[in-house]
């Protein structure tokens, strides 16, 4: 028997048509699936009315356990139960942090890290997987119905390799992705639609192993992220591990298994939770030693010993409003998502920063999979009269290498998405018939400072003189963040193109520390970038020169042909010098040189044009 | 003639209407298709049609078309839960025989 919801008014769906679609928060502690019922987003419970799946997966030789039967084996069985796998979605071994603190045996992959199981080797992917055919056996189950397909969640802060992963994770699960939605975009959508607000609003995301602060503009219906930043590894779970390093030193333990490990991480989150709501936390536990732990922590002690990670999220939120362009008092209102957010120490260093109580009128854990549910019911197909539109931004400029080493930024950072940007570029070299086309992103001028993303070749362009070739590069981001880079010569059609799926993606520390050099070294950058156009321009007047004495080279006296060598010697030598001023002062010695040479070569050319040709023709041309 | 809700629809229809943020009540109503002939309609009403027919059950204001009615006519709305899955369900009188998934039904 179909159990019925109420439809908008004349949009009652046939029977057995009804588009089932879902929105899922892929967590890195915990997963949530929802979806919008009679118009309203509500997240779906398990058989025992949980919300939560905790984004845990433990592998044995006859399959798999997820959720908290599998977080019960956390203690028992850490090796095969693997947690937190989000932070390694996309990642090479080298990008893990800690991970010599890790119970798991990792085995090192191109592309991405592999875990060893007891059910075999396994990719993060897979694992993601997992939780995610868990989640949708729940919303079918809760649905009454297959699936058209699912909104997912990611940190603005994925690049295309984590995205890319997630969106395999999802096929390997059986669902059809809708859209990848940035994390505090959804929460917005949740918030902002729900209250009908309009304006500047700041979303503060600590989740248990993410934090992303993005700074969006809301005004008629339609959301558009101003700028994003973060630490894609600082979590709630990093507060858990200050309290269990705390525990050890307090209680002066020796070095650990890892069964006692989890044990006392687990004590330290119970630890964390129960601070929420008290001033003195108990932490008891008997180790596998017989050992007992028996400490006191207290709101004082763990405000102090985390007081670095709440500093290290607040300095992320400043560059976000300064990328912004804006003062925090033109923030009308902060969005708290995340269960790490209840935290009192954050909540009281969000509402001194912002100067106002952050909003918290809907549960932090919910938020994110509700934005995700209704974003999914809308791209499904099932309207519910309110039209509104989602933009998001680009994290990092992306652009092309130029001669030299140069990047022409083609989409800058923080464009909306989607987007496509076209730039025409020409040949440098006389019968140039290929270009290389270098796909980096970063902020940084010059090439090798950035990241390289792709590399193709555009072949078959026709022998032309330098310059007069037309190639349009079209770089094209879609709806999920997915980059595809595409150049074709204008007048011959050929065309070549490449979608850029990363081996791994960078990781945080070089995000952060990219957006951080680009700003150190603005000025550096300015000077080498002035030096190398200079190099560039230099060779292009070398090479004219000489393909100019190589056609009409009898032009020239034996006396003015050394002269203008000489002068093309001395570019050459002040173009490696990597003097800027002495470049521009030889280029003009070599132009003066030359410019006699160019008046004759002008003289030849018109002459050879005109030859051949009567007055009269010349005379009749005029006329008409 | 009558179309009720129980307690616990109307409860649900109130809270909907409520965070939907407008609508006057609930249209019921059916229509030719399915796999069985003909299939429910279940829609929040924004306004009253001229020649609707009304309802009030416990608090909440359901109109039906004329044409409707009959097929309609001592149908109880429940809402239901089972196992995982909840929404609401029309107990009609009317009806003959349903298609296995309940969604369409001959009278």
């Amino acid at each position: 028997m179909v159990l019925l919801q109420i439809a908008e008014p004349g949009q009652s769906d046939a029977p057995h048509e009804r588009r089932l679609a879902v929105g899922i928060d892929l967590g890195t502690t915990n997963s949530l699936v929802a979806t919008v019922r009679s118009g309203l987003a509500v997240v779906l419970n398990d058989e025992l009315g949980r919300s939560l799946l905790p984004s845990v997966v433990r592998y044995t030789s006859d399959g798999c356990a997820t959720g908290y039967e599998a977080q019960t084996y956390q203690a028992s069985d850490p090796r095969n139960t693997i947690c937190s796998v989000k932070r390694f979605m996309g990642r090479g071994l080298h990008d893990i942090a800690h991970r010599e603190s890790l119970p798991y045996k990792f085995e090192d992959a191109p592309g991405m890290v592999r875990i060893n199981t007891a059910a075999g080797i396994k990719t993060p992917v897979e694992v993601s997987a997992d939780v995610l055919h868990a989640l949708r056996a729940r919303a079918e189950a809760a649905l009454g119905g297959e699936l058209v397909g699912a909104v997912i969640t990611v940190p603005a802060y994925f690049d295309d390799a984590q995205r890319q992963a997630t969106k395999d994770a999802a096929k390997l699960a059986g669902i059809n992705v809708l859209r990848l939605l940035n994390e505090p975009t959804a929460a917005a959508i949740a918030y902002g639609l729900d209250n009908g607000s309009e304006g500047v609003f700041a979303v503060y995301d600590l989740g248990g192993g993410t934090f992303d602060i993005s700074i969006l503009k809301l005004s008629r219906g339609v959301f558009e992220v101003l700028s994003t930043g973060g630490d894609s590894a600082l979590g709630g779970d990093d507060f858990d591990q200050r309290i269990f390093c705390w525990i050890l030193e307090a209680a002066k333990l020796k070095p650990l298994s890892h069964e006692d490990s989890r044990l006392l991480l687990n004590r330290a989150r119970e630890g964390k939770e129960y601070l929420t709501f008290h001033g003195v936390a108990p932490i008891t536990a008997r180790l596998s030693s017989g050992e007992v732990v028996d400490l006191k922590l207290t709101t004082e002690i763990f405000t102090e010993i985390t007081r670095t990670l709440v500093a290290k999220t607040m300095q992320a939120v400043r560059k976000a409003l300064r990328d912004a362009g804006l003062a925090t008092d033109e923030v009308k209102g902060v969005i708290m998502v995340g269960g790490a957010t209840r935290m009192p120490q954050i909540q009281r260093a969000v509402g001194e920063f912002f100067k106002q109580e952050p909003l918290n009128n809907l549960d932090p854990d919910k938020v994110v999979a509700l934005g995700a549910a209704k974003q999914a019911n809308l791209l499904a197909g099932n309207r519910t009269g309110d039209d509104w539109l989602l933009l998001d931004v680009i994290p990092l400029s992306l652009g092309l290498e130029m001669m030299g080493g140069l990047v022409e930024k083609i989409v800058p950072r923080n464009s909306t998405i989607p987007i496509a940007r076209a730039q025409d570029f020409t040949t440098f070299r006389d019968g140039q018939t290929a270009l290389a086309v270098h796909v980096v992103q970063g902020e940084r001028e010059i090439v090798s400072d950035c990241r390289s993303l792709a590399c193709f070749e555009l072949r078959g362009i026709p022998p032309m003189v330098a310059g007069a070739a037309r190639i349009r590069v079209t770089f094209q981001v879609d709806a999920d963040g997915l980059l595809s880079v595409s150049a074709r010569e204008q007048s011959s059609g050929v065309e070549a193109s490449v979608v850029v799926k990363p081996s791994y993606g960078l990781s945080d520390d070089e995000i952060a520390s990219m957006l951080k050099g680009s700003l150190e070294h603005s000025r550096d950058d300015a000077f080498r970038r002035a030096l190398k156009e200079a190099q560039v321009e230099a060779q292009r007047l070398i090479e004219a020169v000489q393909s100019a004495l190589k056609s009409d080279g009898e032009l020239l006296s034996t006396e003015e042909r050394v002269r203008v060598e000489t002068a093309i010697a001395a570019l050459q030598a002040a173009a490696l010098a990597e003097n800027r001023r002495q470049i521009t002062v030889t280029m003009d010695a070599l132009d003066a040189e030359t410019k006699a040479f160019a008046a004759r070569r002008m003289d030849k050319n018109i002459r050879r044009a005109l030859a051949g040709r009567s007055i009269d023709e010349l005379a009749g041309e005029d006329q008409s | 003639m009558a179309v009720t809700l129980t307690e616990r629809a109307a409860k649900h229809v109130s809270k909907y209407i409520d965070k939907r943020g407008r609508g006057i009540g609930l249209r019921l109503g059916v229509r030719t298709s399915g796999c069985s002939g003909m299939a429910y309609k279940l829609e929040f009403a924004d306004d009253v049609a001229a020649d609707d027919i009304q309802f009030e059950s416990h608090g909440v204001r359901v109109l039906i078309d004329p044409k409707s009615l009959p097929y309609l006519d001592g149908t109880e709305l429940d809402y239901a839960r089972e196992g995982l899955n909840e929404g609401f369900k029309f107990n009609n009188p009317n009806v003959k025989d349903a298609c296995g998934c309940g969604e369409s039904f001959n009278v």
